[in-house]
């Protein structure tokens, strides 16, 4: 292993981990965590899911206690015992997605538990409210500090939790995969809040899957594999290639392996699908063996048009037929029989049972024929999920376990597993490896090219464009509720992608032709 | 409560203040209030305008009142508080056997004792709730059925009557200053100070916190343990005044005094607009809730509706009330995302 040792020993880093452990009963989540975070930097934090990074994190932010190593804050000894002691010393953490009060306003979302007060100690409302003003205007952000959290997009939520970092004085903030719910133009607004902060002297550490952001936002990376510490190194002084290889321990060659397979009948056919407020003239088809990629800005419609395909949301007008039967809206019990599968966008809530085993995760499609008389034992849904849970390579140590417990790569498997055992015709996967770490991901990607080349038709939403460009056969481009583009894989470039993405044409009919 | 209005910054403090009431859930509570009143008083003009109408339309709801202030305190913190009818229970019978043993105790004393008894109870709900972490609505249904079943055994088929209260309570139980009976009076003193601490207070505020979001109340570092122990005290204390209270108003306790007021008071703050879930309502609300409630039942049999339909009616006010809060709340969640998606 390689360390290269990026800063300068001028002043005492902000944030300093030498060999941290933690353990979880017998599992070790964290067997040598270290980190040093200099300040006026932001430092990246990468490895893939299950290297250590979250349970680092929540170290850091007073979550778990360490059990063995040094953990040091602004050159001195610390060990939280609770979140409040490690606000106290000036550490904040913002999570992917923010934990606020949805009750209560902005402001007493920034200030609880600190509120300013006045007189008898009351609390002064428009001081906080001042004060709140006065935050957003250092980021360069409005928010109403008076309206209730409750409705703010992601975004708003993140930059009310970096208000109250700054106006507790935080020394070190660390986001937690920031980004992954933002939108082009709100991730440059976080960049942009970001990079003032680091210019104010305090320590940020950036926890993303996303290449290009560590990139472009960060000047040092740390990367982490299996709970240990792999190397730290100069944002400049390396590259993407490098990180990943590291990451992995091993090179990855092909991210995203889609083998040509042979393109034969349609099978799902959608005419004139509309959702008033949703989308609007949406009409394409996709073929046996052929990945149809939907690309387009997050909230451009693309889930809303998977769900009314598959029965989950109703539709206004229009029509969808699979194999040529028309499938009947609202019934997605009715998709599923006409042989339509769907991996949602949100894995935990609506992929899986996540309180329940593998076994019974893959076999809950189809346990009405399993069932016996009504009755459906483990050993009936063991014996039905253990050759999907093989063939994916789903990486389990039992088919009881909870599926709770595993990474999300495998969790994805055994979404899929769940879908293939009822032999569809048609597999609609939305964000197929959102929160999957690199290495399960091509495993990710291989899988779905392999079905493809069995003869299933795939439909795939995707907001990474390398994703969409490595996997999609065609890719379809949807912008404000329309079909803006359909491009055909070898005409297809990350520019007419994005420019199809985000052009602003409510009337233009869709074209054939790639946009320019 | 909260409102939908989006830049509020650009408005005065009062169009702002009127909006507000406008728009809040207390408002609504107070409109039903007045028609109940001016419905029953038009049908028979002593429902208010009598002494003894103005009395009781005051005095009957003093002790659901305060009930319902400490019932609002625990369900604001996504609890609830199930035992309040026992410890109700058996600080109405403590008191009578405190003036048993000694006729001449000052009021005062009994007063602080149930108050303190109420506390203890509450502070054993709240310690088991908050150090087990088991469901408050389970372990206050077994401190509910233990107090009662301990007072059962305590009291069997005695009672106390007015002959064991002394002269001097009974006549505070209907005392008024000014017409207005003293027990409300009392009554309204807590809910404005309650109300207060919640309104301007850090506690106040961290209580409704953690209601909204408790893991979140966890990553903010608040004392969510001791400030759920609290409202379960402060529950448990006005319970036990509201027993004292009880003493005084009917002279009279046996073991099944106070059975049934727990769901009244989680009715009343439920009607009053109080999220069951925990996170937003107010004090007044609930306290109005209460009113209602009381008022209703009064109101009933003058409007000519049988008193088996009473349950009922309150019943249908609840699910009105749940209902309604559902429906504004969605309305305002789909105008703030709409707002947010046009900005």
């Amino acid at each position: 292993m390689t360390t290269a040792t990026g800063t300068e020993g001028r002043t005492a880093p902000t944030l300093e981990l030498r060999s941290v452990a933690k353990s979880f009963g017998a599992v070790a989540a964290l067997r040598s965590g270290t980190l040093e975070v200099a300040p006026g930097s932001i430092h990246a934090l990468v490895g893939e899911n299950g290297a250590g990074k979250s349970t680092l994190v929540k170290i850091v932010a007073g979550v778990h206690r360490r059990d063995s190593g040094v953990f040091r804050l602004l050159g001195e000894d610390v060990d939280f015992g609770s979140t409040a002691d490690s606000k106290s010393a000036g550490v904040a953490v913002i999570y992917q997605e923010p934990t606020l009060f949805p009750d209560l306003s902005v402001a007493e979302n920034i200030f609880m538990g600190r509120h300013p007060l006045g007189r008898g100690r009351r609390i002064d409302r428009t001081r906080m409210y001042d004060e709140s003003n006065a935050l957003f205007a250092r980021l360069g952000v409005t928010i109403d500090p008076r309206r209730v959290a409750n409705g703010l997009s992601i975004a708003d939520q993140q930059l009310i939790e970096i208000a109250k970092a700054i106006s507790l004085d935080a020394k070190l903030l660390v986001m937690d995969e920031p980004t992954a719910a933002l939108s082009g133009n709100e991730v440059a607004r976080l960049f942009a809040v970001a990079r003032s902060l680091r210019d104010e002297g305090r320590a940020l550490v950036f926890i993303s899957h996303r290449f290009d952001e560590v990139f472009d936002l960060c000047d040092t990376v740390t990367v982490m594999r299996d709970g240990a510490y792999v190397s730290t190194h100069l944002v400049a002084e390396t590259t993407e290639a490098e990180i990943v290889s590291r990451m992995v321990g091993r090179e990855v060659a092909e991210l995203f392996p889609k083998t040509p397979a042979a393109i034969g009948d349609v099978v799902l056919d959608i005419q004139g699908l509309g959702s008033t407020g949703e989308f609007h003239d949406i009409s394409f088809q996709v073929r046996a063996g052929e990945i149809v990629g939907l690309a387009g800005l997050v909230g451009a419609g693309r889930s809303e048009i998977a769900r009314a395909v598959f029965g989950v949301d109703g539709y206004d007008e229009g029509r969808v037929t699979l194999h040529g039967k028309a499938v009947p809206k609202k019934q997605p019990r009715a998709a599923i029989r006409a042989g339509m599968a769907f991996v949602p966008e949100d894995r935990r809530q609506q992929g899986l049972v996540i309180e329940g085993s593998v076994a019974r995760n893959i076999a809950s499609v189809i346990r009405g024929g399993l069932a016996k008389g009504g009755l459906l034992t483990a050993a009936a849904e063991n014996k039905a999920s253990a050759p999907w849970a093989s063939r994916l390579q789903v990486k389990t140590s039992a088919l009881d376990m909870r599926a709770a417990t595993m990474s999300g790569g495998n969790q994805q498997k055994v979404v899929i597993a769940k879908w293939l055992a009822t032999d569809p015709k048609l597999l609609i996967i939305d964000e197929p490896t959102r929160g999957i770490d690199v290495g399960t991901k091509a495993e990710v990607h291989r899988l779905l090219s392999d079905l493809a080349g069995q003869g299933l038709a795939i439909l795939m939403i995707s907001s990474e464009l390398p994703e969409v460009l490595g996997m999609a056969d065609r890719v379809l481009v949807v912008c404000e509720g329309r079909l803006t583009a359909d491009i055909a894989r070898e005409d297809a470039t990350p520019e007419n992608v994005m420019a199809a993405a985000t052009r602003s044409a409510p009337t233009a009919p869709p074209t054939k032709e790639p946009v320019s | 409560m909260s409102t939908a209005t989006l830049h509020p910054s650009q408005e005065s403090a009062a169009t702002r203040v009127v909006q507000t009431l406008l728009r809040s859930r207390e408002l609504a509570i107070v409109i039903v209030l007045a028609l109940i009143l001016v419905v029953a008083t038009t049908r028979r003009s002593s429902f208010v305008f009598s002494a003894d109408g103005w009395r009781d339309t005051l005095l009957a709801p003093s002790i659901l009142l305060l009930l319902a202030v400490g019932q609002m305190v625990v369900v604001v913190t996504r609890n609830v508080d199930l035992s309040v009818g026992s410890t109700l229970g058996i600080t109405a019978y403590a008191t009578g056997k405190i003036f048993v043993s000694n006729p001449e105790t000052s009021v005062l004393v009994v007063f602080a004792a149930g108050l303190a008894l109420g506390a203890v109870v509450g502070a054993l709900n709240g310690l088991l709730v908050t150090v087990f972490k088991v469901p408050a609505l389970v372990i206050t249904l077994g401190t509910m059925y233990v107090l009662r079943g301990a007072l059962t055994h305590e009291v069997g088929s005695d009672r106390m009557t007015a002959g064991d209260y002394p002269a001097h309570f009974e006549k505070l139980g209907n005392q008024q200053v000014l017409t207005i009976p003293v027990l409300t009076i009392i009554a309204l003193v807590v809910v404005a100070l309650v109300g207060y601490y919640l309104h301007t207070a850090r506690g106040g505020r961290e209580l409704y916190a953690i209601g909204s979001d408790p893991d979140a109340a966890d990553l903010y570092g608040l004392p969510s343990g001791r400030r759920v122990l609290g409202a379960f005290v402060l529950c448990g204390a006005l319970a036990g005044l509201a027993g004292v209270f009880s003493a005084a108003r009917y002279a009279t306790a046996f073991s099944g005094t106070g059975s049934g007021i727990e769901l009244q008071a989680v009715a009343a703050v439920v009607i009053g607009g109080v999220a069951i879930f925990g996170g937003s309502g107010t004090v007044w609300g609930a306290a109005i809730g209460a009113f209602l409630l009381v008022t209703i039942n009064r109101a009933l049999p003058i409007l000519g509706i049988s008193e088996f339909w009473q349950g009922a009616v309150v019943g249908a006010l609840i699910i009105g009330s749940i209902v309604l809060d559902r429906v504004l709340s969605i309305r305002r969640t789909h105008k703030l995302v709409e707002a947010r998606d046009h900005a």
